[in-house]
């Protein structure tokens, strides 16, 4: 038992998962009703964990790019500007008709929105990866215009789009049960733990992040990593601005996916990879994203307003990457060190 | 010809020849374009318009230039919260606004001091540590307020208003201020030991180490000198705004390194030129105004100019830097004879 504990405490997962279970514990006993989950007439499933996962769908999937990213020892400030140019392609593809009727087919817009994401991916990439300039600078250039570049696809306006499937995204289809954004969150994840176990692109992004040069030494081919993790991230910020874009079925280049590359990057950092780069937990991201989401909506439950979240938020966050830094840990170790050495003094004495 | 041209790139202070020579082209452009667009008042209003970024991006270079992915995100939040500061104290209070000011001051070096501490002695890293700063300055804002509040303390807004005549022109007090933390950063990085500290634990954190320059320290100071510069930007950021609000700075962060990277400051530190992010700042106000004057562009035209100056910059800066390291190679070979002065 004491073995498992140990075991346990020292995996990475650890602080993450106590994290979350500590908020758990917290709205077990100060929220009514928290774990009810009922069949709504409509047969969605309804409450308060479903709406936590739910709200965190589009989080998860942004953090699983930045997870690839932050592994390289790179990082992907652009992501939120990218959610805003990908829900504004497809809400402009689709036309903002009163009667519902789409300028052009929805499939068609899917695809150029999620084209939008990897096209900025590929941006990023070759700034990193062919002309080998800091990630964050990089990354810099399309945060700055991104938001400009979604303003100009909307004419500065928000398109506010009728078309009724285009809601499915962000909401239910009917008939099943879980909401849509859910089941797309669920599908990436499964795509990245197939590429992750199955593939051998998760050994190549820890060495390239571990080491670029002895990476390139043992023949793996740096810069095609690199132009891959880019790109992935671009995808997966094109794809969660598909959600964002129909959870308030317009296209608001000014708001969406504001703050959400801070989200994802806490998200990746909770989840125990360093910003560094290396070693990287895609569990540890998702459970990370999950906990951010279920602190939001405690907060929220609680009476929290959403522009004074920030500082409880913020709190948190430095709490945790205190704990998990080295330094705090070689403290700890030396302090139960004295600590040991005392007892032993005390006994010897006795 | 050839010669001059490969010296003048790999001069040290090239990428700043660069950015003053942008900064003509675009003023002039504007110049030629609009009428009354070249007037010394157009001018001026570039620093009194620009006065809290200027001094924000000033704080943030010295970051920059310490090294260790030195980075100060939480600038823009620190400035919402010392104007919200300044607005609560002084309407529920009846201290003088300079007691206040002082105050709003400490609160900045406090969160600077924050910072530093975290950086340097957990040794975690500054983009998540200054994100955490940041989301907490923005709470805290929230938590002293939700609605804006007006300042309309008399003494407070006279000093607003307060400005130099120069031939018909005029400069705000906060433009001066911003002109003389330029001036006084600049001194400081240049002429102190300090100053040459920063450059070099952002050069190279392990020789400083190693030449027995006080790492920590150093970094801790430039963080709280950020901090400073953020609250003070806050400041002069309520004298042009006369009000706290939640918003206000939202973004500013992004701007200020953006200013600096344009001025010739590079993110992986131990480079940077004060004088380089003043006009880097310029050049985003010269694009603004520009667009004001041109009347039907709308105003997120600016932030696509940034982005493609952005863009050039910092492509520029990577072939200057191979250019270096390949003349660097080539000295070392011998192939070329040293410069004779």
């Amino acid at each position: 038992m004491a073995n498992l504990v140990k075991k346990f405490t020292s995996s990475s997962l650890a602080l993450p998962l106590v994290a979350l279970a500590v908020l758990l514990l917290f709205n077990a006993f100060f929220v009514d009703d928290f774990f009810k989950i009922q069949i709504m007439d409509n047969g969605n499933l309804y409450g308060r964990p479903i709406d936590i996962l739910y709200r965190a769908s589009s989080l998860i999937i942004l953090a699983l790019g930045m997870t690839f990213v932050i592994a390289t020892g790179g990082i992907d400030i652009s992501v939120g500007a990218v959610v805003a140019i990908s829900s504004a392609t497809c809400c402009v593809l689709l036309g903002g008709d009163i009667a519902g009727i789409p300028r052009h087919p929805f499939f068609v817009a899917i695809i150029c929105s999620l084209l939008m994401g990897i096209l900025a991916g590929i941006w990023n990439g070759t700034l990193v990866a062919k002309f080998k300039i800091q990630a964050m600078v990089a990354t810099l250039i399309l945060m700055t215009a991104g938001r400009g570049i979604a303003q100009l696809m909307t004419d500065g306006q928000i398109i506010t789009v009728y078309y009724k499937p285009f809601a499915y995204i962000g909401g239910n289809i009917p008939g099943v049960m879980l909401p849509t954004a859910m089941l797309i969150a669920l599908a990436m994840i499964i795509l990245v733990i197939f590429l992750d176990k199955k593939t051998s692109i998760g050994l190549m992004i820890q060495a390239v992040g571990i080491n670029a040069n002895a990476a390139r030494y043992s023949g793996i081919k740096v810069t095609a990593v690199l132009f891959a993790v880019y790109i992935f991230s671009g995808f997966c910020a094109g794809t969660a601005g598909l959600i964002e874009g129909s959870l308030i079925r317009a296209a608001d280049a000014n708001n969406a996916g504001l703050n959400m590359e801070m989200d994802a990057i806490l998200a990746v950092t909770l989840g125990g990879t360093l910003m560094v780069g290396g070693r990287y937990y895609i569990g540890g991201t998702i459970i990370g994203a999950i906990t951010i989401q279920t602190l939001t909506t405690t907060m929220y439950a609680v009476g929290v307003s959403s522009d004074r979240l920030p500082a409880v938020k913020a709190i948190v966050i430095l709490l945790i990457i205190v704990i998990q830094s080295e330094k705090f840990k070689q403290m700890y170790r030396d302090y139960k060190f004295r600590h040991q050495q005392k007892a032993v003094a005390g006994a010897g004495e006795a | 010809m050839r010669r001059f041209l490969s010296n003048l790139v790999s001069s040290q202070n090239f990428p700043f020849y660069v950015t003053a020579v942008l900064f003509v082209l675009l003023f002039s452009m504007g110049a030629v374009a609009f009428e009354g667009f070249f007037s010394p008042q157009v001018f001026l209003n570039l620093f009194i318009d620009n006065a809290p970024l200027i001094i924000v991006t000033v704080g943030i270079t010295f970051t920059i230039i310490s090294g260790f992915g030195g980075i100060d995100l939480s600038v823009g939040a620190v400035v919402a919260l010392s104007c919200m500061t300044l607005a609560v104290l002084m309407r529920d209070t009846t201290l003088s606004p300079y007691v206040c000011m002082a105050i709003v001051l400490c609160i900045g070096t406090v969160v600077g001091l924050l910072n530093g501490f975290l950086i340097t002695i957990f040794r975690l890293q500054p983009f998540i540590v200054t994100l955490g700063t940041m989301f907490l300055c923005r709470g805290l804002t929230a938590i002293l307020s939700r609605d804006s509040v007006p300042i309309d303390n008399a003494l407070y807004s006279d000093l607003a208003f307060v400005s130099l005549e120069i031939g018909g022109c005029f400069i705000s007090l906060g433009a001066l201020i911003a002109l003389c933390m330029v001036v006084i950063a600049t001194i400081i990085l240049r002429y102190t030991s300090f100053g040459r500290g920063v450059y070099a634990i952002g050069g190279n954190e392990q020789s400083a180490r190693l030449m027995g320059l006080k790492v920590d320290s150093i970094r801790i100071r430039v963080y709280v000198i950020s901090g400073f510069c953020a609250s003070l930007g806050g400041i002069t950021y309520s004298w042009i705004m006369l009000s706290g609000y939640t918003m206000h700075g939202l973004g500013m962060e992004m701007d200020a390194i953006a200013s600096s990277v344009i001025g010739g400051t590079q993110l992986m530190g131990g480079v940077g030129f004060m004088p380089g992010t003043l006009l880097g700042v310029m050049i985003q106000g010269t694009i603004l105004t520009i667009i004001s004057f041109q009347g039907t562009l709308s105003a997120w035209w600016t932030k696509i100019v940034v982005g493609v100056l952005l863009c050039l910059f910092i492509v520029m800066q990577a072939l200057v830097t191979s250019h270096k390291s390949k003349l660097m190679n080539l000295k070392a070979e011998g192939s070329i004879p040293e410069n004779k002065k």
